[in-house]
């Protein structure tokens, strides 16, 4: 078994990363640059958030990654082999959901399964239906198997895409908006799929433009605009890098904001009963003393955490549904 | 685990070289499967079926067709002697468009369709290998091109059975054959014929790894068909002809020929070689250098 020595391995420098580019870009040939210098570095064993608004270069990415499409400079190396010189022997053991499922639509399910597992020359035929009936099972499409594809839901087809990746075990697994199409309830399975998996020891990496979803699954992130990598790290360590804000509830707005700017507090803000600020470098304790010393009614203080997309409007300075 | 203490190269499942044929079982029964190619062989039976019913209505009443009874495909007037030559007629009736023309639709259909339907890019991660996945689709479309000769030559068959008497036959030379013989004959035309269509094919598979819609590619593939046919029919284009692949196509007569006459059926089959090594290397150096963003 590959996945319980991966853990092991990860010392002080970890495993070999999982994916690595060094400057990869692709420059479309009506001259449009769709990734621009990338280095992405994706650590063994993680769960790779990979975000960026609509048309931000993310798919670009993973078509390299993939071997799908050539990088017009640049390298990248997938499991530690050059893409897209080692497809063959890199993609076996490689799971991927690209832009959306594909489907054959006048086949059933299952045979759209059959079908691709076929196209892998190193899976076993002898365990063709069994690992196709696992995969099914595992998305919770049993019942729909025998049905022809194209009268699967949009949900049903995300599940389909998401068991041909599933086919065999894989060391990873590049799922592209896998949450696209689906109700709250498949999105949890989902994800609950998702941590299933990375607990097994597959390394994650998920592209996706939902913030929340991201923060909910992964340990590391990297965020893409405009075809440039903005940042990337543990997802605790970006939003870290964004200060939450300390927050007090008071019935006396004046004198809490008088007080805190005195004990340090950068950036007061009143609104109505609301101040803000953020946090000081010294125990908050203290600070609470110091509100209640100078007579201003306490009713909360709390530091709200900073969110992923605090993290990400810090960095880029913009809103996340603009397109680059 | 003394895989995973390797260096990075990963050390996972190897291909075997039975297993990789998993993908041309997959794409024939696929293929199989698609309701436009089991439309196409239902066309191509049902022309035999035209064929015969208008020759048996047409000669009712005892008035066999004299030797020079018009027009119409080569063998027509035969076959009320004998219904082994509806499979000729049926053949040559076929030749110069139906069966290309499916032949087309499948060639061009090949990588452009998966690709418009976005199932390329899994077939390609799966990784089925571009080399391996083009081969594959070559091969189809080849068992198709026998297919479909065989659909229209073994309904030819049937049809000629069932309406006509079968029995010794005359050959083009004028020398007497036995049944076994000219059922023998049959089948090598039949295979010939198959083999006619394998420049068409390969044309069909090199357009269809230009585009990402697998209508245009059919249409274009199938213009291109008429276009040629075209040129072939144009005199002063004589330079050209022998060039364009319909143009040995109906050499497949000479088959019936005592001694048989060779000539242009190894002309033509040379032909075919040329157009299948010639867009068969264009295609590939095609799709193994394309980026696949569909």
């Amino acid at each position: 078994m590959d996945a319980p020595s991966a853990t092991e391995r990860r010392g002080d420098d970890g495993p070999a990363p999982v994916i690595a580019t060094r400057g990869l870009t692709k420059r479309y040939r009506g001259g449009q640059l769709a990734v621009d210098g990338l280095d992405l570095t994706v650590p063994a064993g993680s769960v790779f958030g990979f975000l960026g608004p609509n048309g931000s270069g993310k798919t670009t990415t993973i078509r390299m990654l993939m071997g799908l499409i050539a990088p017009t400079s640049g390298t990248a190396r997938v499991l530690g082999r050059p893409m897209p010189r080692a497809t063959r022997a890199v993609l076996p053991q490689v799971g991927a959901l690209i832009e959306g499922p594909a489907l054959y639509g006048f086949l059933s399910g299952r045979d759209n399964l059959l079908r691709y597992d076929a196209a892998d020359p190193t899976a076993d035929p002898r365990t063709r239906r069994a690992r196709v009936a696992a995969a099914l099972d595992r998305v919770g499409l049993t019942a729909a198997a025998g049905k022809k594809a194209r009268a699967y839901s949009l949900g049903m087809k995300q599940r389909l895409g998401l068991a041909a990746a599933l086919l065999q075990p894989r060391r990873l697994l590049v799922l592209d908006e896998p949450t696209n199409g689906l109700d709250p309830q498949g999105m949890r399975e989902i994800r609950s799929l998702v941590r299933e998996l990375a607990s097994d020891g597959t390394t994650v990496f998920l592209s996706s433009h939902l913030l929340d979803e991201i923060e909910q699954v992964c340990t590391h992130a990297a965020v893409m605009t405009r075809g440039r990598l903005v940042t990337q790290g543990s997802v605790a360590d970006l939003a870290a890098g964004a200060r939450g804000r300390l927050v007090v509830l008071t019935p006396d707005p004046g004198d809490a904001a008088r007080v805190l700017k005195e004990q340090g507090v950068g950036d007061v803000g009143a609104d109505g009963d609301r101040v803000t600020g953020e946090p000081p470098e010294r125990d908050l304790a203290e600070v609470t003393a110091a509100l209640v010393t100078a007579g201003v009614r306490v009713r909360g203080l709390t530091v709200e955490r900073a969110s992923l997309e605090d993290a990400f409007v810090a960095l880029t300075g913009e809103g996340f549904d603009v397109a680059g | 685990m003394s895989r995973a203490e390797a260096p990075p190269a990963p050390a996972g499942r190897r291909p075997r070289a039975l297993w990789t044929f998993g993908l041309l079982r997959s794409e024939l029964v696929t293929t199989l499967r698609r309701w436009r190619t089991l439309a196409l062989l239902g066309v191509l039976a049902a022309v035999p079926v035209l064929v015969g019913i208008a020759v048996k209505v047409e000669t009712r009443g005892g008035s066999s067709s004299g030797p020079d009874g018009g027009g119409g495909p080569a063998f027509i007037a035969q076959i009320t002697n004998n219904g082994l030559f509806l499979v000729f007629t049926a053949l040559a009736a076929t030749l110069p468009f139906f069966l290309p023309m499916a032949v087309g639709v499948v060639a061009g259909d090949a990588i452009a369709g998966e690709a418009g339907g976005g199932t390329l890019r899994y077939l390609l991660v799966a990784p089925a290998g571009r080399t391996r996945l083009l081969l594959t689709k070559y091969t189809t479309v080849m068992a198709f091109c026998l297919l479909a000769t065989l659909v229209v030559a073994v309904s030819a068959l049937a049809v000629g059975a069932l309406l006509f008497p079968l029995g010794d036959l005359t050959t083009i030379s004028g020398t007497r054959i036995g049944f076994a013989d000219g059922l023998g004959r049959a089948l090598l035309i039949a295979l010939v014929v198959a083999a006619s269509l394998v420049g068409v094919a390969a044309l069909g598979l090199f357009v269809s790894t230009l585009t990402n819609s697998g209508i245009a590619a059919m249409a274009t593939t199938v213009g291109l068909l008429i276009t040629v046919q075209i040129l072939d029919q144009i005199p002063q284009l004589h330079a050209l002809r022998p060039y364009l692949f319909p143009h040995y196509w109906l050499s497949f007569a000479d088959l019936m020929r005592d001694p048989v006459y060779w000539d242009d059926l190894v002309k033509n089959l040379g032909l075919q070689a040329l157009y299948a090594a010639v867009f068969g290397s264009a295609a590939w150096a095609r799709f193994t250098a394309k980026d696949i963003s569909a």
